[in-house]
């Protein structure tokens, strides 16, 4: 057998490479997309309750 | 005794009541008043702590959005458009499931949460994780299109030579089907309800380095005694004598280096 | 603080119930949280819908690579086939990948035995006896030695692979035997679409088994170029990938990583080696807060500080 025969519809997704690494663009996103969600969990402030604390 | 009196205190009749041995200990696994507290210690104050209840809100939405797909059969959802909506719905909750659930896990790593006898807690999270892996995984093998062939005849390969593959066909679509719907949900289901009894049963896990504030117990004892004074009802979060303290069954390995 | 305290708060922690609390409504945190996963997903479905590349068949397969068809019918009869040659769970021909003195296939054992040339090619050719250059065939097929159907379908598997394109019809001549009229049977059942309910259907009426049907399938070359059409490739990392611009399982991104460096990527037992690494691996995550050195090591990260920087619980 020789030459491949594709004949999928879907058209296939971005990838992303350096080096031995490789990762589809959406998978990357979502990686990013936690990364960042996790950082600003981190840093914004949560809402004070204006409750007094008690002992 | 063949009769109680129910003016009795409620652990006279534990020695020949199976039924009240049951109920005290499901009252004691949690200490009185954490099953649903209206309550937490102030240092519960970050937006990190939403992620595990935004995790559980998620599996809702999977396990919902997976019943209704269960409904016309494995296959309707490739000629059905609202068939494919709803598989749209499964997929979408299942990644925002394992987003949540990461971020979670980041957040109580970077916090040490297993501190202070919790080390069950992260067992269970962490098992909760692998369990996911395992049903997400054999939702792909069931979609019963290309992507599914592929999979299957790739993972094959490694389940084969671990020798799981003699009894756990990836191939087998009927029963990749039936541990999609029924086992795996349930073991996770199950995992997620440990992990949530035991993270209700110890409470939040302090910060690093913050000193009790109430009578200062030595950090050094492995067991912090129980407390001698009844609790005052200004205090609705300390346990009542007699409930369990979130010190129960401690392992000699979460004791300090 | 006394060294033994601050070398024991890493560990150690004071009870919670002793803080001073604030007011925090469980209920209604799950009751938004919920709220907002079901707009993300909804939101989501219907702005990027998910994938579903139909199922390729048999008979796809053989309309758009029959010289592959008639390669892999080959192969089955030959013996050189990935199925044919697999060992365990599916025949003997092999023992499996080891680990170490361990080859755990072997132990499993055959649980769903496969013979390949039987199951996939003859058997489902005798439902073609109406065509007499097949039932021809198949009769040779049966009166020949084992030598002599092994030696006639390898050499025209040979010279399949030795014909431009792998094309049946520029094949030089040779003592093929009835292989080349086998072949061309299979080609054919596969064309008709037949193909597909003959080799699964022998397990049961009802076909919710599609093992055979997938090792045929994978057996040629047409599934794999199809899927590394599509970066799903092992070598691509496509244990995490999905078809089209989708998110597959990132989460299996470990997993999928020690397959692309040595010594697995060259190794013949690769698949053994990373499941027992994947599984050491799992073992020491779920353990990490009895681990020394890494359950403190948290500690001295520092991203507590930004956690917990309010101090109000002091």
């Amino acid at each position: 057998m020789s030459g491949q025969l594709v004949t999928s519809t879907v058209p296939a997704g971005a990838v992303v490479q350096w080096g031995f690494l490789t990762i589809t663009a959406a998978n990357l996103i979502v990686i990013l997309t936690m990364i960042v969600v996790f950082v600003l969990a981190i840093l914004l402030p949560f809402p004070a309750d204006r409750d007094e604390d008690r002992p | 005794m063949s009769r109680t009196d129910p003016a009795a205190p409620p652990r006279a009749g534990n020695h020949d009541s199976w039924t009240r041995a049951l109920s005290g200990w499901i009252e004691g696994l949690v200490p009185k008043g954490q099953w649903l507290p209206d309550r937490q210690p102030a240092y519960v104050a970050s937006w990190i702590y939403v992620f595990g209840v935004a995790c559980l809100a998620a599996l809702v939405v999977v396990i919902a959005s997976g019943l209704v797909l269960t409904f016309g059969g494995i296959t309707w959802w490739h000629t059905n458009s609202f068939g494919h909506f709803v598989n749209s719905t499964h997929l979408w909750s299942v990644e925002l499931f394992f987003a949540t659930m990461v971020i979670h896990l980041w957040g109580k790593f970077f916090m040490a949460a297993w501190r202070g006898h919790r080390g069950m807690t992260w067992a269970t999270g962490a098992l909760a994780f692998f369990g996911s892996l395992g049903t997400a995984f054999t939702g792909y093998l069931i979609q019963t299109n290309f992507d599914a062939q592929w999979i299957s005849t790739q993972a094959k390969d490694g389940l084969n030579a671990a020798g799981v593959g003699a009894y756990f066909n990836v191939m087998n679509v009927g029963q990749m089907v039936l541990w999609h719907v029924s086992f795996l949900p349930l073991v996770v289901g199950v995992i997620v309800g440990l992990h949530l009894l035991l993270v209700r049963r110890r409470g939040v896990v302090p910060p690093i380095g913050a000193e009790s504030p109430v009578g200062a117990e030595s950090p050094v004892a492995a067991e912090p005694p129980a407390r001698a004074q009844p609790p005052t009802a200004s205090a609705p979060d300390a346990a009542p004598p007699g409930a369990a303290r979130p010190t129960a069954g401690v392992s000699a390995q979460e004791v300090g280096s | 603080m006394s060294a033994t305290a601050t070398r024991r708060s890493a560990t150690w922690a004071p009870d919670s119930h002793d803080f001073p609390t604030r007011r925090y409504d469980l209920v209604k945190e799950f009751v938004i949280a919920l709220g907002v996963m079901l707009v993300l997903t909804i939101v989501a479905a219907l702005v990027f819908s998910s994938p579903d590349d139909s199922a390729l068949s048999l008979e796809r397969w053989a309309q758009e690579a029959p010289n592959d068809v008639v390669a892999t019918a080959t192969g089955e009869l030959a013996g050189t086939t990935t199925t044919a040659t697999y060992g365990p769970p599916y025949n003997t021909n092999a023992d499996g990948q080891s680990l170490g003195p361990v080859v755990l296939p072997k132990l499993a054992g055959v649980t769903q035995p496969i013979d390949a040339a039987n199951d996939f090619v003859i058997t489902p050719l005798r439902t073609l006896s109406s065509d007499p250059a097949v039932a021809a065939a198949l009769r040779q097929w049966s009166s020949a030695s084992a030598d002599k159907r092994t030696a006639w379908a390898q050499a025209y598997s040979d010279a399949l692979a030795a014909a431009p394109d792998g094309d049946p019809a520029k094949v030089a001549s040779g003592d093929y035997g009835p292989v080349p009229a086998l072949a061309k049977g299979e080609l054919a059942l596969a064309s008709s679409g037949a193909l597909e309910g003959l080799v699964s259907s022998r397990t049961s009426f009802f076909g919710t088994d599609s093992t055979k049907p997938l090792l045929l399938l994978a057996d040629g070359t047409y599934l794999e170029d199809q899927a590394r059409a599509q970066n799903l490739g092992g070598d691509q990392w496509g244990i995490m990938n999905e078809t089209g611009n989708y998110p597959g399982q990132p989460w299996l991104w470990l997993y999928t990583f020690w397959y692309q460096i040595p010594p697995f990527s060259t190794s013949d037992n690769a698949d053994v080696q990373v499941w027992a690494l994947m599984i050491l691996l799992s073992i020491g995550f779920i353990c990490i807060p009895w681990i020394p050195g890494l359950r403190t090591l948290p500690k001295h990260l520092g991203v507590h500080k930004l956690i917990w920087r309010g101090g109000r619980w002091r």
